[in-house]
């Protein structure tokens, strides 16, 4: 609904109107309108975090399993042995100083015609608005070979957890000389500079560890994002260790045996490692299916000006879940997607005017500790799309000296205090 | 009535009202949801209403006028060409510059 004609039919209650034509939260008054909001990361903790700041009167309940949230942005460094595990987790109790209700259990099923979500623990939430940000699940039937079992031999890491602690101690047990063999997969996909980003680290691991050790990069495509940036800042700090094969190349994997540890290709070639990292394709996480809010894509429509789904009224999505090109799946993204939809959803219980749509990216790449790439844009709604504003965005520039490299990489650190205390934060 | 007769009466009394630096007439205030949404993006790097600890200046609570030339600076490209802040500011007009240096002169909240 419109904030024009929430307008008009306030008015018309004010005038003694068709009082029980209101939905019942303009009747009851904002305040027993509840929002449930599935997912606890980057999209979904920002959500519930602002959705409280813009109406504290609105009952706002996160749903999220874990009872720390680790993050995917800097899980790379703990690779490198730059960052420890723990400083990768988040735990909720600053959202809860906020007012936020946070359950920890599983999102199971929604019923969008009776509005509620029905959850691991056998309790059902009844919404008047929902926020899924369930971030991305793997596709374990899109590549051959590579189901959930064989992750457990060879790891995708591509959600921070048990993942990520089996591909370090996977590294950690290699011996020196060995090959470290990464598949990644054709766009979308979560985090499109992660891959990059990861060899870089595995090589400042293995440099200082195991430096007769080589990764090889088997991709399924022939561009990735700041591709010039990472080649370059790869040559600089690891000489020939990586070693990056796109899909021209033969670089797209069709087949993977996690029992043997190996690899083929789209035109036959086997590859050998030692240690497996196999990045499949993605799709939006099991609940937005549940929901009824994706397409044969696999991924969740939503509409550009405020990230509410196209298939079911009432219900938003954000971050990696969602199709948002020519916005990148980043954390970044999905807080200011979740800044937006957190601002038009207070606005719409409170019969006001919905925000204007604006959306900023920016991504830092560690490529050694003292060398920082990064990536940004700024994205608005353009009759129902999503658009890149004129002029803006761009990567770093691929001519500049030490000094701008170590402050994009101390950027990069700042960054991820400034959003995780944003987020998390005791606020 | 000349125009120059009618513009300066004008000025005179924005800046008897103390707003004179509120930047060109022309600008037209965008609203507070607007502006919050916007400094939304800001937050992520300068931290939590604009006080960042680290490598990433603080912003919150700095003068109007600093922010709003050093924003304008960015865009135009008159500031640090090759970084984030010129590649962001680029995607704002005026309008969207002025609310945010007004949003963190008042240190990053509404």
């Amino acid at each position: 609904m419109s904030g024009l004609s929430r307008r008009q039919m306030l008015g018309s209650l004010a005038a003694g109107g068709a009082a029980l034509a209101l939905p019942a939260i303009v009747r009851a008054g904002a305040g027993s309108a509840r929002v449930v909001i599935v997912g606890g990361g980057f999209g979904g903790a920002t959500a519930a975090r602002y959705l409280k700041r813009h109406a504290p009167q609105l009952q706002v309940t996160l749903v999220e399993p874990a009872p720390r949230f680790h993050t995917c942005p800097f899980s790379n460094l703990y690779l490198a042995g730059l960052r420890s595990w723990d400083s990768l987790g988040h735990g909720f109790e600053g959202l809860r100083a906020a007012g936020v209700e946070v359950i920890h259990a599983r999102a199971e099923d929604v019923d969008a015609r009776r509005r509620n979500v029905r959850l691991s623990t056998g309790q059902t939430l009844g919404w008047d608005r929902l926020v899924l940000s369930p971030g991305v699940d793997m596709r374990w039937d899109a590549l051959a070979g590579y189901d959930e079992a064989a992750s457990q031999l060879a790891p995708h890491a591509w959600k921070a957890g048990p993942q990520t602690q089996l591909l370090r101690r996977q590294m950690e047990a290699m011996e020196d000389g060995g090959s470290f063999v990464m598949v990644i997969p054709d766009n979308p996909f979560r985090c499109p500079p992660g891959p990059y980003e990861r060899a870089a680290m595995v090589a400042h691991y293995f440099k200082r560890h195991k430096p007769r050790s080589k990764i090889l990069l088997l991709d399924a495509k022939d561009n990735f994002s700041k591709k010039g940036l990472f080649q370059q800042g790869w040559k600089a700090l690891y000489g020939d260790m990586i070693e990056w094969v796109g899909l021209a190349d033969d670089g797209r994997v069709t087949r993977v045996d996690a029992g043997t540890l190996t690899v083929e290709t789209a035109f036959g070639q086997i590859h050998k490692a030692a240690v497996l990292n196999v990045i499949p394709p993605q799709k939006a996480g099991l609940i937005a299916e549940r929901a009824g809010v994706v397409d044969a894509s696999g991924w969740v429509p939503v509409k550009a000006e405020n990230f509410e789904t196209r298939q079911v009224a009432g219900i938003y999505a954000l971050g990696d879940a969602t199709l948002a090109a020519p916005m990148p799946k980043s954390a970044f993204v999905a807080n200011t997607q979740a800044k937006l939809a957190a601002a038009t959803i207070a606005a719409d219980l409170l019969g006001q005017a919905p925000p204007a749509a604006l959306f900023t990216n920016t991504c830092y790449s560690l490529i050694g500790p003292d060398y920082g790439i990064s990536v940004a844009g700024v994205y608005g709604a353009a009759e129902g799309r999503i658009v890149e504003r004129p002029g803006s965005g761009g990567v770093s520039p691929g001519t500049a000296d030490a000094a701008f490299r170590a402050a994009e990489a101390a950027h990069g650190a700042s960054w991820y205090a400034a959003i995780c205390a944003d987020i998390w934060g005791a606020g | 009535m000349q125009p120059s007769s009618r513009v300066a009466p004008a000025l005179l009394s924005l800046a008897s009202l103390g707003l004179a630096l509120a930047g060109p007439a022309a600008a037209a205030e965008l609203p507070a949801t607007t502006a919050a949404v916007l400094a939304g993006g800001c937050v992520n790097c300068h931290g939590p209403d604009g006080r960042a600890q680290g490598a990433i200046p603080p912003i919150g609570g700095l003068d109007e006028g600093y922010l709003r030339a050093r924003l304008l600076a960015f865009r135009d490209g008159r500031d640090a060409p090759g970084s984030v802040m010129t590649r962001l500011m680029k995607g704002h007009d005026t309008d969207q510059i002025e609310a945010l240096a007004k949003w963190f002169a008042r240190g990053g909240t509404r």
